[in-house]
């Protein structure tokens, strides 16, 4: 490897590392895939420099014109996009929830973002409705759109899937945290373009069970490059996986595996888990874990540290994906 | 049998304010006519008028996704949870 002309070109070709030790079936191989060796520190990165570069070639984006970026963002793809648009020379305004990690608030401001607060207890979908609400009232400004953008799921179709290919040919499962459903798409639709045999889960924390600010479930919001790229066509299995599973397993990681990731890959490990144990006995299979990120910006939350009740308790009114 | 469903918040002020409630039912869609039987303030938000689920909702049988099991027709049996939650979007 020589040496980058600047940091994008550090994102992507993330490592691999076996895991197999925390697979409850002897049969069973895990592999993690770790998206936090990215420059902004998670897989975001890769869809952030994919949005921008399709405006750019679109001549929506002039590179160094100061033009404003507005982007939804529980705070990866907030820093994701502050990254870029330090090097490339925009202007990020995101409208973020309240009730994110301090860490992501740090971040984002540690970059140059503008923040734009939407109400915590509407959680992402609140933060949605606001960004498409001051898109509209300004027409100058440029929204990527993440949930709606196909140069999201591109990103990892592109990317990402390939690294897995070549990484780990002999992959059986992808089980990878849904939330845009841009990696589950560009991934999954790679993955079983090369062996339709591979089975696709996609891991969802229960958001959306104690959002108070929901007034009705008509509130709801499914990203619209889920239903456009046929996502429940390509998913295998969905599960739900709760706080204290993925706290368990995130600090399995650590302790275990001494690698030190965030909350939403105890998440993704947990269903791995569960997914593994499917299996039947005596059939081989490697599933392929996509790690979001790593345990940087939750270290506030206490998930290493503090009593796990407690941290459960915090980690319920926190969005981590 | 009887199941128990775990309600989101949005729900819960259509079912006495109650986190869950306890249903008869063999399959997911029996259990939801059930619920909304019982809670009729609830059936406009669950269920569409011609019967399949709501497009925002999701129902899980023990944490799975019952749109990638066999949907209404999934079975459920005494001791299974089945949850309803809204769904919302990550990133």
């Amino acid at each position: 490897m020589g040496i980058a002309r600047n940091v994008l070109e550090l994102i992507g070709n993330t490592p691999m590392v076996d895991i197999s030790g925390l697979s409850p079936n002897p049969d069973v191989a895990m592999v993690l895939k770790l998206e936090g060796r990215n420059p902004g520190g998670s897989v975001k990165d890769r869809v952030a420099l994919s949005l921008v570069e399709r405006a750019e070639a679109d001549g929506v984006l002039a590179p160094g014109s100061g033009q404003v970026l507005l982007e939804p963002t529980s705070g990866n793809t907030g820093i994701g996009l502050a990254l870029v648009s330090r090097v490339r020379g925009y202007h990020l305004k995101v409208v973020l929830p309240t009730n994110v990690s301090i860490e992501r608030r740090q971040l984002l401001e540690a970059f140059g973002a503008e923040i734009i607060e939407s109400p915590g207890e509407e959680g992402s979908n609140g933060a949605v409705r606001l960004a498409l609400r001051l898109a509209e009232e300004h027409p100058e400004w440029t929204m990527l759109y993440q949930y709606a953008n196909e140069a999201n799921p591109e990103a990892h179709y592109r990317t990402t899937g390939p690294e897995v290919w070549r990484d780990c040919p002999e992959v059986t499962h992808l089980v990878s945290g849904l939330g845009t459903s841009g990696t589950l798409l560009g991934v999954g639709r790679y993955l079983k373009e090369q062996n339709p045999a591979v089975q696709v889960w996609a891991v969802e924390p229960p958001a959306g069970e104690r959002v108070e600010g929901l007034r009705n479930l008509d509130d709801g919001y499914v990203p619209p490059i889920f239903e456009q790229l046929g996502g429940a066509q390509l998913l295998d299995r969905k599960t739900v996986v709760r706080p204290r599973d993925s706290l368990e397993a995130t600090r399995r990681l650590l302790s275990e595996a001494g690698l030190f990731v965030g909350i939403s890959t105890g998440a993704a490990l947990a269903g791995a888990m569960r997914c593994a144990k499917q299996i039947p006995a005596g059939e081989r299979a490697t599933i392929v874990i996509i790690s979001a990120d790593d345990g940087w910006k939750y270290l506030s939350t206490g998930v290493w540290t503090d009593d796990l009740d407690i941290v459960t308790k915090r980690a319920e009114n926190t969005i981590y994906f | 049998m009887a199941v128990e469903v775990r309600l989101p918040t949005v729900l819960r002020s259509q079912a006495g304010g109650r986190s869950t409630v306890s249903v008869e039912g063999s399959t997911v869609g029996e259990v939801l006519h059930a619920l909304v039987s019982a809670h009729p303030g609830m059936s406009e938000q669950v269920l569409n008028p011609d019967g399949t689920l709501h497009r925002f909702v999701n129902v899980y049988v023990n944490d799975d996704d019952v749109r990638y099991l066999s949907a209404l027709d999934t079975p459920v049996k005494e001791g299974d949870e089945v949850s309803i939650l809204p769904a919302v979007a990550g990133g």
